[in-house]
């Protein structure tokens, strides 16, 4: 979503992104004329003129689960916010039982908390399991 | 997902859902109270409808169409910059 009418959209993705991505941008290219959506989200800029680089994971019940906020020169980290989705996911799965701790991702060992885990994420979880 | 819109000359345009349009006169009656950002982790997502471009038609997205799915919404500074 950014402030460009849905016709800059259409020239973006028809003259640059199709031949970026095959097929073209696969998901809706939102239009935010004035920035009105992105007032209520917090992420618009109003000295600007534009929309900051605000991404927000939302969960199938409408609940923001996390968000991240970035000044426009810096790129986001797809693959970070794909790593963030899937650790909701299982936590949710899981229905709460299960938590994901740094750097997890599908595959990792989760952590159980409770009573018998406090003290002891030590010798269940090592520092170099929080790098890839 | 919404249906194809019809397009005209006019510019779409969407905006949160619910909102009054009267911000003007509230603005002027109470200077002092600002609404800033009201999302916080945990809590619900503020509903929007929005234009969009999406394979090839015009369309139009509410946030609250996509209930029992994971949504990531990303707001950027302008298209022909990177993401």
């Amino acid at each position: 979503m950014s402030i460009d009418s849905v016709f800059v959209h259409k020239m973006w993705n028809d003259n640059e992104l199709s031949k970026m991505v095959k097929g073209g941008v696969p998901f809706p290219m939102l239009s935010d004329a004035g920035g009105k959506v992105g007032k209520v989200f917090g992420i618009f800029d109003e000295e600007a003129g534009v929309e900051t680089r605000g991404r927000f994971i939302i969960d199938p019940e409408g609940v923001v689960q996390g968000y991240e906020v970035l000044t426009p020169p810096v790129g986001r980290n797809i693959q970070e916010s794909m790593r963030q989705v899937q650790a909701f996911q299982h936590v949710r799965e899981t229905k709460g039982k299960e938590a994901t701790p740094s750097g997890w991702r599908p595959g990792k060992p989760t952590l159980k908390p409770g009573p018998e885990l406090v003290g002891k994420v030590w010798e269940v979880w090592k520092t170099h399991m929080a790098f890839d | 997902m919404g249906e194809e819109m019809e397009v005209g000359c006019a510019r779409p345009t969407g905006g949160p859902v619910g909102e009054t349009s009267n911000t003007l006169t509230a603005q002027e009656t109470t200077p002092v109270k600002e609404v800033k950002s009201m999302i916080q982790v945990g809590k619900k997502a503020p509903d929007f409808v929005a234009p969009a471009y999406h394979q090839g038609k015009f369309t139009s997205v509410k946030l609250s169409e996509y209930l029992g799915k994971w949504v990531l919404l990303c707001f950027y500074p302008g298209d022909f910059t990177f993401v």
